[in-house]
């Protein structure tokens, strides 16, 4: 008992009060772009990309492909790629991942309504690895640990298909899970959603040239929300879920430029 | 000096069939252990090369033979049943059997026909009150993909067939599509939670064959990745023992000290995962001012609140009672499989390349091998417990002795031509293994990658024999090998 007592005492209080709020020291998180057009022929970021994440004039970046590695803003020799702390950069649309120069903000999630309405204060997820490296799989595991506790929302991953509302799908989608994800997918009573989460749902990631994927399942079942990321930090998933659940918005003037810009 | 990294000309390794498997046969009888035994397309279409790694005594040896693809090979495995997930491997990809191999199973369906997942050959066993269970590719939690077969007498179970490749995104055949200087970040992918480990072998072999030796700052750095890569991962893979058991305590503490390890490691290179750490001649994890002294305020915290847990987690009789004698792999049994990493040393296996293979980097600074004689789920759990400490002390040394790493870079020139490079890391799970072969313009001939959990798996299987199913999860957390890394 006493040595309970001790392990309590040194546990404290673990918990992230403010999600949103919360800047992860040291993350490579979202990138902006910035200066002045590149020069004329200059490829250098292009050339080190792992994902073809990047396009030239004007210079566009798809977080949906990008694995936050920081080589094309090692290469770039004008600094116009920058990766910051900033977590909050999920998106209910492939489009709204692009970042395009001269186009400040961030990808943001609009409110589903239908979606809050149904499960705003209740939400069972369903996970499907697809060929994930279990970097995504320990993030969204991370969520439900003492620091993040996406339990304290009503969000929670459940064992079976059967009690779940939304999919979430990690991994690039491997020919050899196509019928295991299907599968899991019949399962789910509707009303259901998918949500993708990581790079290498979203479009591939490094994987995207891969002759043994079978990514069908995402061009039919439209995901509901994008989280981007290599591995997405458990911040960006459990804000983009809060957002898209409508789930303690903060009051508008003091983020609404940024916000809504996409 | 003893090299961790294997390099030679390609022309000074070949043997004819017969004294290659003769070679093979003196040296793994005399107690050498196989590294890795991969097939690749030889010069001539009708062949397939061989390559057979192994190291006995701090040295590496690397044996070479090819053999006519249509007549294959005797298979090793009946005398070294070590071997078998490598042979199997080698009729898988390339077609050519192994002759009298007992267990010529599919490793991972690497392309897979219409009823591919399907048509795996299960053993299957008669009598009355059988049955058989049949679990997963998904499993309840949210974990990677496998399918776990059961046969049973009543609750007992007698024998586990794990059937994988699920996870087969074909990650060779993508390395060899790139520039062999920019593919780091794939390879932090091949099992995202061993990004370090992974990362560290792929450039130790290229490096060696760009003829770039790694300097003191850059080992150091590197090694101090991976070390908080291992204490990140013990410290997971007790919280997830201790929620196997329904200790909550010990999975709440366990994980938020996780939590403290991998933010440390995100302010060293901006990834909880150590991505972007490691490239080839580089220093991107920069230890120097602040971040080392955060690095060591970390490991203060962890090293303080670590020591309270792990006590009380031992002295718990509910938990002592769900992990000792539960999932035991002999010592005998680990040898005979050739089981790796601290899985291995859980079973009184001494195998740990940092002490066997130790290279400028671990002769300079050492660190103690862990070894636990039971082999049970307890075993598992107290040689990460000890391994934690280990890397606490070993992070702090390596800081004292490289103070202010700093990111530096020097570029990737031209790779020897015709020669074979094998860069090898211990991660937590065992040994990494990267074999990357150059054609005569000095491009990527073959890239061949061995995760730890190929040859760990099995080891689960015999492990869970005799015990009762419901026991398979605990055992399952205490392997915690990779379904990614294995299938590639």
């Amino acid at each position: 008992m006493l040595k309970a007592i001790r392990v309590r005492a040194s546990q404290g209080r673990q918990y992230v009060p403010d999600l949103r709020a919360a800047v992860p020291s040291g993350f490579r998180g979202l990138p902006v772009l910035q200066g002045d057009p590149c020069p004329e022929g200059c490829r250098a970021c292009l050339d080190v990309c792992p994902t073809t994440a990047i396009t030239l004039a004007p210079l566009r970046l798809d977080l949906g492909r990008c694995i936050f590695c920081e080589e094309c803003a090692l290469a770039c020799p004008e600094g116009r790629i920058e990766f910051t702390p900033e977590h909050r950069m999920a998106c209910d649309s492939p489009t709204g991942l692009v970042l395009e120069e001269r186009r400040p903000g961030r990808p943001a999630v609009a409110v589903a309504r239908a979606l809050a309405d149904l499960f705003g204060r209740s939400l069972k997820l369903r996970s499907v690895s697809s060929g994930g490296c279990n970097g995504c799989e320990l993030e969204l595991n991370a969520l439900g640990n003492v620091n993040f506790d996406l339990g304290r929302y009503g969000i929670e991953f459940v064992a079976s298909p059967r009690h779940a509302d939304g999919l979430v799908v990690t991994g690039p989608l491997t020919a050899n899970m196509r019928g295991a994800l299907e599968l899991a997918w019949e399962g789910m009573p509707a009303p259901k959603f998918v949500i993708a989460v990581g790079a290498c749902a979203i479009s591939g990631g490094p994987y995207a040239g891969s002759t043994v994927l079978a990514r069908e399942f995402l061009g039919r079942e439209v995901p509901v929300l994008y989280v981007p990321g290599c591995p997405p930090h458990p911040l960006t998933i459990i804000t983009g879920l809060l957002d898209l659940l409508g789930v303690d918005l903060p009051a508008p003037p003091a983020d609404s430029a940024s916000a809504t810009a996409r | 000096m003893t090299t961790a990294t294997f390099i030679a000309p390609v022309a000074s390794l070949g043997l004819p069939t017969g004294p290659f498997f003769d070679a093979a046969a003196i040296r793994l009888g005399a107690g050498a252990r196989a590294l890795a035994f991969f097939g690749q397309p030889a010069d001539d279409p009708a062949a397939l090369t061989l390559t057979l790694a192994l190291e006995a005594g701090g040295r590496i040896e690397v044996l070479r033979t090819d053999v006519p693809r249509s007549q294959g090979f005797r298979a090793l495995t009946p005398a070294y049943p070590a071997l078998h997930v490598f042979e199997r491997e080698i009729h898988e990809q390339h077609g050519v059997v192994p002759h009298s191999h007992p267990w010529l199973k599919p490793v991972r369906f690497p392309s897979p026909g219409p009823s591919g997942m399907t048509g795996y050959p299960f053993y299957s066993l008669d009598g009355k009150e059988v049955h058989e269970v049949a679990v997963g590719p998904i499993h309840a939690g949210v974990i990677e993909p496998g399918h776990f077969r059961f046969m049973c007498l009543g609750e007992t179970v007698h024998h586990l067939e794990v059937h994988l490749g699920y996870q087969h995104r074909g990650v060779e055949a993508l390395l060899l599509r790139a520039d062999p200087r920019m593919l780091t970040p794939l390879v932090e992918t091949i099992a995202g939670d061993a990004s370090v480990a992974h990362a560290w072998a792929s450039a130790d072999a290229l490096e060696a064959l760009a003829g770039l030796a790694a300097a003191p700052d850059v080992d150091a750095s590197r090694g101090i990745g991976l070390e908080l890569e291992r204490i990140a991962m013990h410290l997971a893979g007790l919280s997830g023992m201790a929620n196997d058991v329904a200790f909550l305590q010990g999975a709440a503490t366990y994980g938020r000290l996780r939590t403290t390890i991998i933010n440390t490691t995100m302010l060293v290179c901006g990834s909880r995962f150590g991505r972007g750490w490691v490239r080839p001649g580089a220093i991107r994890g920069a230890l120097a001012g602040g971040v080392a002294d955060a690095v060591r305020a970390a490991l203060g915290l962890l090293k303080q609140d670590v020591g309270i847990i792990n006590d009380r987690m031992r002295s718990s009789s509910s938990v002592r009672h769900r992990l000792a004698g539960v999932g035991t792999l002999t010592h005998a049994q680990a040898l005979e499989l050739g089981m790796v990493g601290a899985t291995a040393r859980a079973s009184g296996l001494e195998v740990d390349l940092r002490g066997d293979l130790p290279g400028a980097l671990y002769a300079r600074l050492p660190i103690a091998t862990v070894v636990e004689p039971v082999g049970d789920c307890l075993a598992r759990a107290l040689v990460r417990m000890r391994e934690i400490d280990a890397s606490i002390g070993w992070i702090r040394a390596a800081l004292d002795a490289h103070p202010g790493v700093v990111r530096s870079a020097r570029p990737i020139g031209p790779l020897a031509p015709r020669t074979l490079a094998i860069g090898l890391r211990e991660s937590w799970r065992g040994e990494v293994v990267h074999a990357l072969e150059t054609t005569a313009e000095g491009t990527l001939r073959t890239y061949k990658v061995q995760d730890p959990s190929l040859r760990n798996w099995h080891g689960l299987a015999l492990a869970v024999r005799g015990n009762e199913i419901s026991d398979f999860p605990i055992c399952n957390k205490s392997f915690d090998l990779s379904y990614c890394g294995h299938d590639l």
